[in-house]
């Protein structure tokens, strides 16, 4: 796999911040576009706009194929065994609120949630809120010290009483890829339906959904080289019509009265409203993007930046890393003794480096750990050794100004 | 000297830096004179929360003086604390309240008095002026 061919295809690397080349390791938070996603956007605008799913002029038609194209392109890149099982969100966070919504209406007081101690702000409130809102239990699936579940207690929390589990497929703060398979085999054996948030995954590893089995599957388009604002909810046929609607209004429908209304079909029963149509192109473009990958070359070349850096980093004198499992992706968390992260990260922009610093909207994750937060430095596909190097020098660079 | 004196002499004294490297390491030096809140007083009613680092601020008037002393966990924080303290201190509420901090951008330090950068340092301005204002009465 060639990187710098690649890297060509990713016009922002080219920028300078502050004088100096970017080197960006904040995928984690979101990652950059190929000029594929930002051609077909800019096409979209410029030759085909037009709603779609309403109009007969021949715009509007042509942008309902896109966007019915753009689904079917995402259908088979997970593996989905409909079309209509994709349901487009404006996001991670949408689609679980989405299914908290409505799934969560179907459930009765005394019922069981399972989220794990690891989980994005993201994967626990909506949960807290359905809680509060129908009387149910929140229980949690604890984490060891080196950031992997502990699926001997997950087993002891589950009961008849549980009704949905929903964990990360991969930690955006550690970076702990979880053995979703297990969970959902022991979580389907009690009847329980599982959701994995996957808005660390598509971009680092193959995910098949139906070989997965699980119930719903929610990413986001902009941490997988896609627009921002647009996202996937992947749920089972039977369970999705199964559902109520989340939100009334346009497209949703099938017939409206002024005292009843029937439902649209799926998938368009959960998309209310004109969506966001080029968001939804691009994100198919981006597919065809990752399309274009072989993933195992990109886990293979991920793997060995994590672990090139993770060396690197592991000379420094004070470091500790947060996130040591097993099985993990290419997000190295740390902290340096005696340097806050807010200081580490604003001298690191000034030569160039985007990391992220904080909590990184997992605070339970820092809790545990008793510290306030962490630097991050998340890779992508598009990240080198020579990056690495560079990061590594400016560190050393600012590690004596800071403690000075 | 009046604010827009020392917001002058700042200016003056951050025009040497060319580096962005070395207009950091200056700020941290700053940091290390800034009037340090006493530690009893680093309580809750005093922590000003951003999302990454900690501001603690005190504040008093005496003979129409304000008197800050603040704190920061961020060092970087701190420096940059110490330059908004050195301009007001011993200022009249009045003149604190109305005090726009504008040499913060000009010495190129903006970014960390937006309000999307979650150091504190946003509500730290704001809290000092509100004690001013609520002196001045």
């Amino acid at each position: 796999m060639d990187i710098q061919k690649i890297r060509s295809q990713f016009p922002i690397l080219e920028e300078k911040i502050h004088g100096k080349p970017l080197v960006y390791f904040d995928n984690g938070a979101t990652t950059q576009k190929p000029l594929s996603v930002i051609n077909r956007i800019e096409n979209y605008y410029t030759k085909e706009n037009a709603n779609i799913h309403r109009g007969v002029h021949t715009l509007s038609q042509e942008a309902t194929t896109a966007y019915e194209n753009a689904r079917n392109t995402i259908q088979t890149y997970i593996g989905a065994q409909h079309n209509h099982e994709i349901i487009f969100t404006k996001g991670t966070t949408d689609g679980i609120n989405l299914v908290a919504n409505s799934f969560g209406e179907l459930l009765k007081p005394g019922d069981e949630i399972i989220i794990s101690a690891m989980e994005h702000h993201s994967n626990i409130v909506p949960w807290q809120m359905l809680c509060e809102r129908k009387g149910c239990k929140l229980r949690i699936i604890p984490m060891n010290a080196k950031g992997e579940l502990e699926l001997e207690v997950f087993e002891r929390l589950l009961s008849e009483r549980t009704k949905l589990v929903a964990v990360t497929h991969i930690s955006n703060s550690l970076g702990t890829v979880n053995d979703v398979e297990q969970i959902i085999k022991k979580s389907h054996a009690v009847g329980a339906k599982v959701l994995i948030d996957g808005a660390q995954s598509i971009q680092h590893i193959k995910v098949d959904v139906q070989a997965l089995d699980c119930d719903f599957y929610v990413f986001s388009g902009h941490k997988l080289f896609g627009p921002t604002g647009i996202g996937v909810l992947y749920g089972k046929e039977a369970l999705l019509n199964n559902m109520p609607p989340y939100q009334g209004g346009g497209d949703m429908i099938k017939e409206v009265t002024l005292t009843k209304t029937t439902y649209n079909d799926l998938p368009h029963k959960f998309e209310a409203g004109t969506p966001n149509i080029a968001g939804g192109i691009g994100l198919g473009t981006a597919f065809e993007f990752l399309n274009s990958l072989n993933m195992d070359d990109v886990v293979a070349h991920e793997q060995e930046l994590l672990n090139y850096a993770t060396q690197a980093l592991t000379k420094i004198e004070g470091i500790q890393f947060y996130g040591e499992a097993a099985n993990k992706t290419s997000v190295i968390s740390f902290l340096i003794e005696g340097l806050h992260p807010y200081d580490v990260g604003t001298l690191l922009d000034k030569m160039g480096i985007a990391v992220r610093t904080g909590h990184h909207c997992t605070q339970p994750v820092m809790d545990q750990f008793k510290i306030p937060g962490t630097i991050r430095a998340s890779f992508a596909i598009y990240n080198t050794k020579e990056e690495v190097d560079i990061f590594i020098k400016a560190l050393e660079r600012i590690i004596p100004i800071l403690k000075n | 000297m009046t604010i827009q004196e020392k917001e002058q002499e700042i200016i003056d004294e951050f025009a040497i830096y060319d580096d962005w490297m070395d207009k950091y390491e200056y700020i941290i030096e700053l940091g290390k004179d800034l009037p340090l809140i006493k530690e009893q007083l680093k309580t809750d009613d005093r922590l000003i929360k951003g999302c990454q680092s900690q501001v603690w601020l005190n504040a008093e008037c005496e003979n129409n003086k304000m008197k800050f002393t603040a704190d920061s966990d961020a060092i970087i924080t701190k420096g940059i604390i110490a330059l908004l303290i050195r301009v007001v201190n011993d200022e009249s509420p009045a003149d604190v309240a109305k005090s726009e901090f504008k040499f913060i951008s000009e010495i190129g330090l903006q970014e960390h008095l937006s309000p999307t950068r979650s150091n504190g340092l946003v509500s730290m301005v704001k809290e000092m002026k509100l004690n001013a204002l609520k002196a001045a009465k």
